[in-house]
């Protein structure tokens, strides 16, 4: 744990050099260290990252803090792991209600593909220059974003189209 | 049984003399062919079931198709949401009359403790049921059970009446 945070205090140190006040604030939330980047050079921080050795995207996460009070009401944070140093890493972005835009992850990670769209159907966060953004858990049918505080609990929606699985296929 | 009736002429084929209906309704609950549209853990508790240990083949419901053109007992077992809801209702719709259908589990009977947005509360808002069978998951015997229940309600039916298709 003690050498992880040295580590990254390193990394820290190296993007500084390369990337000025690209990491805003530093943190620690629950068991990993987190580092909040703004939304323009958020791309350029995961890019560093990659080419130092993060090289899994475990999972993207939205978070909606609605009843927060703060600024911004969206978060979504990029959870990577690098198998070399053992080390998991949050990076994470904040994003105003008016203008839920990033840049796509998916040219650096395969894995970003599902976990963007995951986060776009649930959150309605659009990731640019997406291959494939549309939704991945609910039906093509289904209005609004599932997932945002003020989604109803218990607002399922009747669905009644079936989608023909080649169609899946040739996407 | 529902097959009244006597063998005849001694060390000769026998004959057996019954009604038509009860005849129909003889056959048709002795070899019902079961698809199971399992999703999720009732899923695996049918397979139990349906394998040596408890044996559905004794009851003569252990020919499990995975078409719903061969099959006329649609067993749900698992939960269904929204999304996977206009399948299992294309499904029942291809299935053959007569059909029958039996909601297994609490998710499939009433959506279970998935209270929320994503899951259906309840199968029988789309598609009829004729045995619903609580539990989470259920026990094998209750499964055993409700087939034996679906047969007393084959047994109830006129056999000769088509059930009315659902719009």
């Amino acid at each position: 744990m003690k050498n992880e945070l040295e580590k990254l205090d390193v990394y820290l140190k190296e993007l500084g050099e390369i990337h000025p006040d690209a990491v805003g604030k530093v943190g620690q939330e629950v068991d990993d260290a987190v580092w909040v980047v703004g939304r323009d050079r958020v791309l350029d921080v995961l890019i560093w990252l990659k080419d130092k050795g993060f090289d899994l995207l475990l999972d993207i996460a939205g978070v909606d803090g609605l009843h927060l009070g703060r600024m911004e009401r969206f978060e979504v944070v990029y959870i990577l792991y690098s198998i070399k140093e053992n080390i998991r890493l949050r990076v994470k972005v904040f994003l105003p209600e008016s203008d839920l835009k990033l840049p796509t992850a998916t040219d650096l990670w395969q894995s970003a593909n599902w976990a963007e769209r995951e986060v776009f159907d649930m959150f309605g966060v659009t990731f640019e220059g997406h291959p494939n953004l549309k939704r991945i858990l609910c039906h093509h049918e289904f209005e609004g974003h599932a997932l945002r505080k003020d989604y109803p609990m218990m607002g399922g929606q009747w669905c009644s189209s079936t989608r023909d699985l080649r169609e899946d296929l040739d996407e | 049984m529902g097959v009244k009736g006597h063998a005849y002429a001694k060390d000769q084929a026998g004959i057996i003399t019954t009604r038509i209906d009860e005849i129909v309704k003889w056959g048709r609950k002795f070899s019902l062919w079961p698809l199971p549209f399992g999703t999720a853990c009732c899923a695996i508790e049918y397979m139990g079931v349906v394998a040596s240990g408890f044996d559905l083949a004794r009851f003569g419901a252990e020919f499990v198709r995975f078409s719903p053109r061969q099959s006329d007992l649609l067993l749900v077992a698992g939960t269904i949401n929204y999304k996977i809801g206009p399948v299992l209702k294309r499904i029942y719709d291809q299935m053959c009359e007569p059909k029958w259908v039996i909601s297994m589990g609490a998710c499939a009977c009433s959506g279970g403790f998935y209270d929320n947005y994503a899951a259906i509360q309840g199968i029988d808002q789309i598609i009829p049921v004729d045995v619903f069978i609580p539990g989470c998951p259920p026990r094998p015997e209750a499964i055993l059970d409700a087939i034996l229940k679906l047969h007393e309600k084959i047994d109830r039916e006129p056999a000769r009446k088509q059930k009315r298709v659902t719009d």
